[in-house]
């Protein structure tokens, strides 16, 4: 694998934007699985939108070529990725759009606060972006004196309800319809008092909310699914109408976007058109493509900026093996199918980006900086069962980046962990076939435990964890080594 | 066919039912099984742990031990065969020593899970097993995705006589064990694992069956714990059986060991 040079590569800093939570993963988990409304919930949206991926999928014959064809566009595009960026910012320059670097999440809220500010507006309307809400620009913009209105329908209910997102397709899959239409009631100025939690009511009242807001805003911000180098074209993909909205109406657009989401060539879209609403909502095509190259006179936004933001993805390059992850095309199928993410949630991970895909991107964007580092936390939450990377349709091998970023927390440990000093033991233990069977009459002291057939708790606390919920046999009376020597004469 | 066995070390210490049966069965089916004594752990759980430094040694032992012993290894377990076809290599670049990663390349390229060695290698699906049982399959994450043995345990089991299958609802997803999974992160092991159990129970088989002990003692420590009389039983026991030595379904978590 070639590897590519950016000099020094920053990670993201932690008092901007949304890449670390405040908890553990498994401290965070233990709140949303006593939240049975939550299981609820997510059972029941993550099995519906499987169903209809596993359907989509299903039809179409040349499913793997078309996942790996997209896995060799994303590993060209992070091998020549220097080269991608500078080829856009010339064709974007050309077609009269401004480019924008920012190193963080900071950089690039500055940057975009300040050009809302030149054209004097107080207000903006925003299409459904993970950039942004990694960047926490909305919080920046809010401080600068500027609303900014989500116009997706999901990422409406949950700024309407000062939540966070939990899922990247569906931020507010953790809310049923009755929480939304009492979301809507109590946060919506002029909505039907008698509204019901009918999805296509609930969507009228959406719609109402925000024809006005679009008709009278004069800035868009958006983010970006795909980026052409060589043609300078943007491309934002949704299912709503509200990008569309966001992206032709007002007469200055300014899109995020997080510099790993290029493409070389217009062609490749044929590509990734097909693999992602697939892969994301289960349907064949989405509803709305929108693209656009630069500005074009006396049609949509007279004034484009495009903002790269780095914001720790340098430092995810320079891993061989975590690149990988920079891959992601944000389609959420790795987080309908893992086990983890149904039953924790979206918010357990505390990082804006849940879910497999989350845990192994951002410990990589912010760093793990020791063994207290909540980030840390989020590669072990997972079984390594593999699901994620069946569904990636760009074939993110996520359960050996889960591995590697596992070994990532335990070369951040400053000093020995108990656990550390538990595997050193076993390892050691291990290694050696004398001191392994020693270990295997020590295992035998157990039987001691479990007269009654079963053993049903053992002191310490990292058997209470097993104990918990599961009973362990008693060990054997014979080892498989003893039998064998008793029935076998030794090997 | 001489066959080196990997007897796991959870199946040596702790449950040494699972390769007893692969020894009994292979003998029965006519081939000459060995078993290198010096063998102890393939380094699993600290390689998916995250220790990849401390699994060094472990997979240098291992390609020791086993390199020599025979043309074929066999492993009664999914994940310990995965470990070694996908990630021993892996460890030892990383430790940096090619050589040692090209052996355990050439070591994984004839080591294989059970259902893999009797179906592709041996080309048998009846072993002549008979267990008049009503049994459900479990096929563990290892086994299905990183190994891909695909139906071949189904096959397996539904040559034996006398033994009803029955299919477990959302056989595909995980129990919920995960290695240390199931203690660092209890609760949504437990939380998964609950999901597992109620589906097994809807089938109701007498017995869940797998390719995996540690996937076993998980979903048996949970069906023991609810004292929901459903027994775990390794595969290999299962094809182990027969009319003359039939082997009852008491296995794991049994009152009467």
């Amino acid at each position: 694998m070639t590897t590519t040079d950016l000099g020094m590569p920053t990670v993201a800093s932690d008092p901007h934007g949304h890449l670390r939570g405040t908890e553990t993963f498994p401290v965070a988990a233990h709140r949303a699985l006593a939240d049975t409304q939550l299981r609820q919930n997510l059972g029941h949206a993550t099995r519906t939108i499987r169903a209809k991926r596993a359907a989509v999928v299903g039809e179409v014959d040349d499913w793997e070529e078309l996942r790996r064809a997209g896995e060799c566009l994303k590993a060209d595009v992070m091998a020549r990725l220097p080269e991608l960026l500078e080829q856009l910012e010339a064709s974007v320059t050309a077609r009269g759009g401004v480019v924008h670097w920012a190193r963080d999440a900071q950089e690039a809220n500055r940057i975009v606060v300040d050009l809302v500010r030149q054209t004097g507006a107080d207000e903006v309307v925003k299409v459904k972006s993970m950039a942004t809400q990694e960047t926490g620009l909305n919080e920046a913009l809010g401080e600068a004196g500027i609303a900014a209105l989500e116009t997706d329908l999901a990422e409406l209910i949950v700024q309407l309800s000062d939540d966070r997102p939990s899922h990247f397709l569906v931020p507010a899959i953790h809310r049923n319809r009755s929480e939304i239409r009492d979301i809507f009631l109590r946060e919506m100025p002029d909505v039907d008092p008698d509204l019901t939690d009918e999805p296509r009511k609930l969507a009228m009242a959406a719609r109402a909310h925000l024809r006005r807001k679009f008709l009278s805003a004069t800035v868009g911000i958006s983010g970006v699914n795909f980026a052409v180098a060589d043609s300078g074209t943007i491309s934002v993909v949704e299912s709503e109408g509200n990008g569309r909205m966001c992206l032709t109406l007002p007469d200055t657009l300014i899109t995020v976007m997080g510099v790993e989401k290029i493409v070389p060539t217009w062609s490749d879209l044929e590509v990734f058109l097909q693999l992602l609403p697939r892969s994301s909502t289960g349907e064949r095509m989405n509803p709305y493509t929108s693209t656009w190259s630069g500005v074009t006179p006396g049609d949509g936004p007279q004034t484009f900026h495009l903002v790269l933001l780095d914001n720790g993805r340098s430092n995810v390059l320079a891993s061989p093996d975590g690149r990988q992850a920079l891959h992601c095309i944000r389609c959420s199928a790795c987080l309908n199918v893992c086990p983890v993410y149904e039953r924790a949630g979206g918010h357990a991970y505390g990082s804006i980006y849940p879910g497999p895909i989350g845990a192994v991107l951002s410990p990589q964007l912010t760093g793990i900086s020791g063994p207290d580092d909540v980030n840390a936390s989020l590669p072990y939450a997972s079984s390594l069962c593999g699901a994620c990377f069946d569904a990636c349709p760009v074939r993110i091998d996520i359960p050996h980046l889960l591995v590697q970023q596992r070994a990532a927390a335990i070369d951040a440990h400053t000093r020995p962990t108990a656990q550390d000093v538990a595997m050193r033991a076993a390892a050691a233990a291990m290694a050696t076939p004398g001191r392994f069977s020693l270990a295997e009459r020590v295992v035998k002291l157990g039987r001691l435990l479990g007269r009654s057939g079963r053993i049903r708790s053992v002191p310490g606390p990292g058997a209470a964890a097993w104990f918990g919920a599961r009973d362990m046999p008693p060990p054997p009376a014979e080892t498989f080594r003893e039998w064998w020597a008793r029935t076998r004469g030794g090997s | 066919m001489r066959i080196a066995l990997v007897a796991t070390c959870l199946g040596d210490a702790m449950f040494p039912q699972a390769p007893r049966a692969t020894v009994e069965l292979l003998e029965r089916l006519g081939h000459e099984v060995v078993f290198p004594a010096e063998q102890t752990c393939c380094g699993q759980a600290h390689v998916n742990t995250g220790y990849l430094d401390m699994a060094l040694p472990l997979v240098r032992h291992h390609v020791d031990v086993f390199t020599g012993a025979a043309d074929v290894v066999v492993a009664p377990s999914g994940s310990c065969v995965g470990c070694v076809r996908h990630q021993h290599a892996m460890v030892a670049r990383r430790g940096g020593d090619e050589g040692l990663a090209r052996a355990a390349e050439d070591l994984a390229g004839r080591t294989y899970e059970l259902s893999e060695l009797l179906v592709d290698v041996l080309g048998v699906t009846d072993v002549g097993a008979y267990y008049p049982h009503r049994v459900t399959y479990h096929p563990t994450c290892h086994s299905l995705r990183m190994l891909r043995v695909g139906d071949k345990p189904l096959r397996l089991l539904r040559a034996v006589r006398g033994l009803t299958l029955t299919e477990l609802p959302d056989a595909e997803v995980c129990c919920g064990f995960g290695g240390t999974f199931a203690v660092k992160n209890a609760e949504t092991s437990t939380a998964m694992l609950a999901d597992k159990m109620a589906n097994v129970l809807s089938t109701h088989a007498e017995v869940c069956t797998a390719g995996d002990t540690s996937c076993l003692m998980h979903i048996g420590g949970g069906l023991s714990r609810l004292r929901s009389g459903v027994r775990t039983v390794h595969l290999a026991e299962i094809l182990a059986s027969t009319e003359d030595a039939p082997r009852v379904p008491d296995a794991i978590m049994s009152e009467a060991r």
